[in-house]
Formats: C-alpha cells, structure tokens, sequence
C-alpha cells in the first residue's frame, strides 16, 4: 500500500473531470485518479451540442435558456442552478473557443449555432438555433481540446487508477472528506490519497441498462463510493431514455439528426411526432419522444417483423448537409447496420442515456450529507453529480454544458477549500474496505458469474424500470435486485492475477451496479406520480402536491448488517417560474 | 414528399443469424509465463457483430482472464485498437462478416509498444510523442479577445481532417518506421501538430514545425500508407503528413 497527499484529487477524467482540473491545478497541488486513459472518457461520445444563448444567428438570450431548462426538467429543476447554468454558458463555451475548441462557424467567422430538442425562442414559441456545434462530434472535441489544455497545464494524471472507496473522517461533530482509495489496474497495488479536497466527476451508471448509449465503463463508481460512507443519492429514478439508439444496439445517433431536419415515422411513413407535439415536433423534449416513439410500438405502428423500433428519416435531407453536418452518425449506419442514410430511412429504439440524479451537491458543487449540510472537502461534478439543473428530465446540449459550467465551478470551489483548510487525519487502517473487498473476490470460490448476474441485471431493468413503469414492474425489478444482490456474495473471478485484472474490477464494478439499480428502483417505486422521464403508468399525471420535491436515499444498515434504502425529500428551488402543464 | 421504404432493412433480420467461428488470440500474462502463445477458442456469433463483442464472449462465458482495453464500443473512444486478421482496427468497429470468419480470426496486441498483458500495450511512449509536440492552442494576444475569434469556415475546414484523431494508436503502431525505432515521433503526434499548424487562430507553427524538423520527426516517414489505411477515423494521415513537410520546405502554412 502506498500513501499520496495532495491538496486536491479529481476522481474522473472526462470533461467535468478535466475542466476542474484545469482550474484547480493552477491553484493547488492537484491529482487526477481516473480509471480509463482521459480521451477514453464517454464524454468523447457526445455528439449534437453545447447550448448557449450566444445569439450569433438569431435573437436569444439566457432567460429563455433557463426557462427551457426548467421546463425541460418538468419543473424538478432547482431554479437558482438553472439560471447560473444558463447565464454562465454564454462564457464556457467562449472559454472553450479561447482554449482551441474548432467549433463549426458561420459564414461571419462566428460559432454557428443549431436547433435541438426542448430549446426554443420565447418561453415555447418555435424552435430556436442554440446549440454550439462541432459537427456531430462535439463531445469528442470538448474531451480533446480539455485533455489538450490539461497537457499544456502539466495536469497530473493517475491513469487506470479505479477509486473504490471515498474515506470520511469525523472532526468535532462533523464529518470530512478526508481522501480516497484507489487500486492500480496495471500492478494490482492499493493507494491511499490523503487530499483536503475531492471531488467526484466520475460520470453515470447507465451500463445497469442492457440498451443504452453508454460505455462498458459507465458503472457508477462514484456514486456507489459515496453512498456506501452515507451520503445521500438525490432523484435516481430520473433516467433519461435517448428517442434515438440504434436499434438493439443503442449507440447514440444524435439528436442534432432531427435538428437539421431528420423526422421520425412508423411503419406507414407517418410523421407520428406531429401528433404527440405539435409545436416542436420532432424537437420535443427527450422523454415526450421516447414516450411517443413507445405509445407507436405498443399500438402496432412499430417497424420490423417485430414491429419494435421506428423510423429515423434523413433521406429528404441533401447528401452534402448530412457529410458535413452528420458525418459520424451516418457512418454508424453504415458501418453497424449496412444501412445508406442517402437514401434508406434508419431503424432506431430509446437507448438508457443519462442519469438526472446523483450526488446531491449546491451550485458550488459541495456535496451535501442532508438537504442542507455540506460534507467539508467534497465535491462533486458532472454526470455523477445533481445539482439539480436537469430535474426531471434534461435537455440535449445541456449536460455538455453542465460539465464545463459545474466542472469550473467545482474546480475552483475546491482548489480555493484547499488553500486554507488542513489536511483530516485518515481513519484507522484507512485501505481496509478495499483489501477486504479485492482479496475476499480474488479468494472467493463462488459459483455465480459476473456476466450472468450483470445480464439479468440489465434484463430486469429494461423489462421493468425503463420508459413505460408501474407499481408491478417496479416490485419485480425491486425483487430480481435484492436477488440478484443476494447471489453476488457468491461470485467468483477466475483472473486471480494482480496485473490488469480486469476481470477482478468487472466484478466490483457490478457491485456499484447493484447498489445503484435498488436506489433507482426503490426511489421509483416511491414516486407515485409521472414526471419528466419518470412515468408510471398507474399514476400518469404529474403530482405537484405530493411529489414537487427531491428524493434523497440514504443507506441504511440494520443491527443485523441489512441494508436498506431509506427515501427522504427535499424541497425544490422555485424562483422566477411557476409549475405549469408541459407541451411542446 | 415521398414515403421512403420501409421494409429494405428488415428482410434478413427473422432468421437464426449465428456461426461459429475460431478466434485465435495472442496470449501473454508474465505472471504466468515469459513467453507469448496462441489460444484458440470457438465461438457461436452472429456474423453482424464486432469482434469486440467476441472478445467479450470469450472473457464473460469461456476464461475471464483474457485482458484487453474498451470502452466505448463503437469506434469514439480509441481503447480498443488491435491487430486483427493481420491489420490494425478496432475491436468495437471490425464487424464478423467483412473480415473472412470462415478462417480463424487471429487477434495480437499492436506492434511497437510493450506488451504488458494479452491485448494491453504500454501506450506511454505514444502519448508521450504526442504531448512533445505541444499539442494545444497558442497564441501571442496580450488582450485575450472577449467573444470568440473569429475564423472563416474555410479556414476552419483546413485542418478539419485532423481534428477527427482519437489517439487510438493504430497508425502509429501500423508504421514500419516506428516498429523499427521508437524514437519516431510517429503518425499520430504529426497528425495532432497537423491539427493545430494549420489552424489559422494558431501561432507557434513554427515552433512545431521546428519539433517536427528533428531527426526523428517527419523526415522519416517513407510513405508507405499504413496509417492511412490503419486509421479508423478515416483521416488522411499520410496526407497530413506530406503537407506538414511541405510546409517545411515552403515554411507556408
């Protein structure tokens, strides 16, 4: 074991990961701990845009950008973030832009701008051109262009360092992020990081789906760290179901496709999004489309012998518009279902995408320990975080946003807790969890699988947890969980190397699956309402009485060593907007 | 406007889609053994899917310490480069069907790099060669500019080619030249100075270019095109690579 002292750990290098660092590391001694080289992040899989009102090719501004927001998120958002969200875009991509960013331009040299789903002119008006753009490769140029910068900045990068525990120490009543521990992939070799400051950017968990836009990586370590220690896990049963996957594969196609035009159809060509949202069509937000794309297949109007997927045209659209606008997603049509988007209309379902939830943190990105006390020394940024700027449901183009603006934030909220404030002491034996944990997989002579439990895993959670829930599927899901939890006392590895055992840390990363699927699932059950891109089907209506506010799980151990999830709330910041009924 | 046809992509789909086929992978764990060998496994696949997704049925069903590096799985992220049949793809975006499943598939780690374990390579020389030529935007304003700078979107489609790179690794560890002297900067770090000398808001061209003249730099490409064809991003590396010597002779860039 090896002991580290940094002023400030970044756990994660993706955008949120890698935007904090650049900030904090020219203010204190900072480490980056990630688990993937940083350009390997999925960060790098974002296709469409990055909204801000920049008005460079019509009239915006940054109200209209928090109102989208707000209403995007069906009113769960916290109004005080969403407008910093908005306001501060305007700078973070001009930030980018000065960092190198090749965003495309418009014909007066400024950054061109797009529709995108949710975004519009006036509280609702039409759709309007917000989205800054890099083709359809805007994720992969903001990871590049932050890893770049992060070179220039002489970043200290920990690569293939997977953090697997956080440590908290208590000081006179209070508890305090006191470091992490991490195993070293390439030697097997446990470290102990003594930092003032933490902070989490280690992204989402949606690999807990089996159909989904997410990395094999995508495990919510993070999330699982912290919530093991005690701190609360705020809306997981928010999960955003992207309208456009490939179809059983679930690779993203962007949603910038029906900004430049694309249209979705059934199986009689039907334009069948005219129906659900009249106004932005094809633009509403994310879980209207979903819905309607899912209200299509179950009436029979699916596509395919199975009739289970529809129709994402682009054939209308000029060949040159899509080579230079859509080059990446028409050659995933291409490359992965033999498809020419020229001239044929391509096959699409909902992909699991994105988690609205997360470690609750405030505007500064201190991660709460309730609803109001802050956990001295952590932070958290990013997909693994809520703040909440995306409630119920988020828009497209907002969680690049989100990275760079929270991602800043947190970076420097951080850098500047650790330039006044000492170091906790460690607790006793402080890598103890992690050494139990890695030798009792690395010893265990079980009989269940990884893959197996992690199949059935996902196969519940799309059976039962995705677009369409009730009271009945989330019981099942909530059941086949505490089984499938059961069974993973009893699994076993057969690398029992230290070397890049990988096999050892799919294991664990399954664990982090598991604890997150029974918080999803037991806070969904609760929430007997719909909102955003939670609907139960026995309770179709939002529910502004019972349920405008914030679930926060709490872990929960039982004298016996049962663990349970306890669901408490927390109120919902409402400044400027009231609640009103959400059309597009 | 018409209704396109909605039923071209469907016909195949009913049928049961699996083969079997031979995967033979390189093999090399130092924990076990100082020498690297040959494993064969068998699989049943539907021919549609990657060899990534072979690769996972042999470490999820059949020896879980078969190690390789992945993540995205469609071609974004550059984790999974690897020799192939001979030639170096990536896992996530070589389907069965086009690389001749008949024959046993033959997967080894890229060359060039020290193997450390199965597929995984020591990728630090690479990224090393890559942070060696300043591979970020430099500018010379005292003020910095309070909107954005401005650039023609013919300026911006110069160097668009370049700006596609994922540092995946396969054009580097395609090269002859690097597989005989790992001091070569090698394609990927030309690639990436590329980016940025041809980037018009960009000011140390000439500083690169410098790096680049260095006898290890683009002097010793011999145009052989294995990057170009390695690239799974499309980009024209060999290309890239002539006119950053170009722009050497002509200091025009």
């Amino acid at each position: 074991m090896k002991i580290h002292k940094y002023d400030t750990v970044i756990v994660g290098a993706g955008g949120a990961g890698m935007r904090a660092a650049i900030e904090s590391t020219k203010r204190s001694r900072t480490a980056v701990l990630t688990k993937l080289y940083p350009t390997r992040s999925h960060t790098g899989a974002a296709q469409g845009g990055m909204a801000a009102a920049l008005a460079n090719v019509e009239e915006d501004n940054w109200e209209w950008h928090t109102f989208d927001t707000v209403k995007g998120g069906d009113y769960l958002v916290d109004q005080d973030a969403a407008e910093i969200l908005a306001k501060e875009a305007i700078d973070s991509v001009l930030d980018l832009e000065k960092m190198g960013l090749p965003f495309n331009r418009t014909p007066n040299g400024t950054i061109d701008q797009r529709r995108f789903g949710g975004h519009s002119r006036n509280h609702g008006e039409a759709p309007v051109r917000r989205s800054c753009y890099a083709a359809d490769r805007t994720g992969h140029m903001i990871l590049q262009t932050l890893y770049q910068n992060c070179v220039k900045h002489g970043v200290e990068f920990f690569n293939e360092f997977y953090v697997l525990d956080q440590l908290i120490t208590e000081e006179n009543g209070v508890k305090k992020s006191a470091g992490v521990v991490a195993y070293e992939l390439a030697t097997g070799e446990i470290h102990v990081f003594q930092a003032k400051a933490v902070i989490y950017a280690s992204g989402g968990c949606g690999k807990f789906f089996k159909v989904t836009s997410n990395a094999h990586t995508l495990t919510g370590d993070g999330q699982a760290a912290v919530y093991r220690r005690g701190i609360p896990l705020e809306d997981m049963e928010f999960f955003q179901f992207h309208p456009t996957g490939i179809w059983r594969m679930g690779i993203l196609l962007t949603e910038g496709a029906r900004g430049e035009g694309g249209i979705l159809r059934n199986k009689d060509g039907e334009r069948f999004m005219e129906k659900y949202a009249p106004v932005m069509k094809d633009l509403a937000s994310r879980d209207v489309v979903s819905r309607s794309i899912y209200t299509e297949i179950r009436e029979g109007r699916g596509c395919g012998p199975e009739g289970d997927h529809v129709y994402l045209d682009l054939t209308h659209l000029p060949p040159e518009q899509l080579d230079a606008k859509l080059p990446d997603i028409t050659e995933f049509a291409r490359t992965y279902l033999g498809i020419e988007p020229y001239t044929d209309p391509i096959p699409i379902q909902p992909t699991a995408h994105y988690a609205m939830g997360g470690i609750p943190t405030n505007v500064e990105g201190e991660v709460l320990a309730d609803n109001t006390t802050v956990v001295p020394g952590l932070y958290a940024a990013g997909e693994v975080a809520c703040v909440s700027v995306h409630g119920a449901n988020r828009l497209g183009t907002n969680s690049l946003l989100d990275i760079n603006v929270f991602g800043k934030r947190a970076g420097i909220a951080a850098a500047e807790y650790s330039q006044t404030a000492d170091f906790v002491e460690l607790p006793e034996n402080p890598a103890q969890f992690v050494i139990d944990q890695v030798e009792q997989l690395r010893s265990s002579t079980g009989t269940e699988r990884v893959a197996t439990l992690r199949k059935e895993l996902q196969e519940t959670m799309d059976a039962n947890v995705m677009v369409f829930r009730t009271e009945q599927t989330i019981k099942t899901a909530v059941e086949k969980i505490a089984e499938l939890r059961e069974r993973y006392r009893n699994v076993a590895i057969q690398d029992k190397g230290k070397r890049f055992n990988t096999d050892l840390l799919e294991a664990i990363e399954l664990g982090n699956l598991l604890d997150l699927a029974e918080v999803m699932a037991v806070s969904a059950l609760a929430r007997k309402e719909s909102r955003g891109g939670h609907y139960r089907e026995d309770y179709p209506n939002r529910d502004d009485v019972n349920f405008m506010r914030h679930t926060m799980a709490y872990r929960e151990v039982g004298a016996d060593g049962t663990e349970t999830v306890r669901l408490d709330y927390k109120p919902v910041v409402q400044t400027r907007y009231q609640p009103m009924e959400r059309k597009y | 406007m018409a209704t396109p046809v909605m039923d071209k992509v469907e016909a195949e789909s009913a049928a049961s889609p699996y083969i079997t086929v031979t995967f033979r992978v390189r093999r090399f764990n130092p924990e076990v053994s100082a020498e690297a060998t040959w494993e064969d496994f068998q699989l049943e696949i539907d021919p549609k899917e990657r060899v990534l997704d072979g690769l996972h049925k042999i470490k999820w069903d059949l020896d879980g310490t078969l190690t390789f590096r992945r993540s995205c799985a469609h071609g974004i992220c550059g984790s999974d480069a690897m020799r192939i049949n001979g030639k170096n793809r990536l896992a996530c975006k070589t389907l069965i069907k086009d690389i001749n499943p008949e024959k046993p598939i033959t997967v080894e780690p890229i060359k060039g790099l020290t193997v450390l374990k199965d597929l995984v390579v020591d990728m630090e020389p690479f990224f090393q060669a890559y942070r060696d030529v300043m591979p970020f935007l430099i500018t010379k304003d005292t003020n910095e500019p309070t909107r954005e700078r401005l650039q023609s979107a013919e300026d911006r489609e110069r160097f668009d080619d370049t700006t596609k790179c994922i540092l995946c690794a396969a054009c580097t560890s395609s090269c002859p030249v690097f597989w005989n002297d790992g001091q070569y900067f090698g394609p990927a770090a030309i690639v990436n100075a590329h980016r940025f000398i041809f980037d018009s808001r960009d000011e140390a061209g000439e500083q690169r270019l410098e790096i680049l003249n260095d006898k290890d730099g683009v002097w010793r490409c011999r145009t052989t095109f294995n990057c170009t064809d390695a690239c799974p991003r499309g980009i024209e590396v060999t290309k890239a690579i002539a006119e950053v010597k170009k722009a050497l002779i002509t200091r025009r860039y």
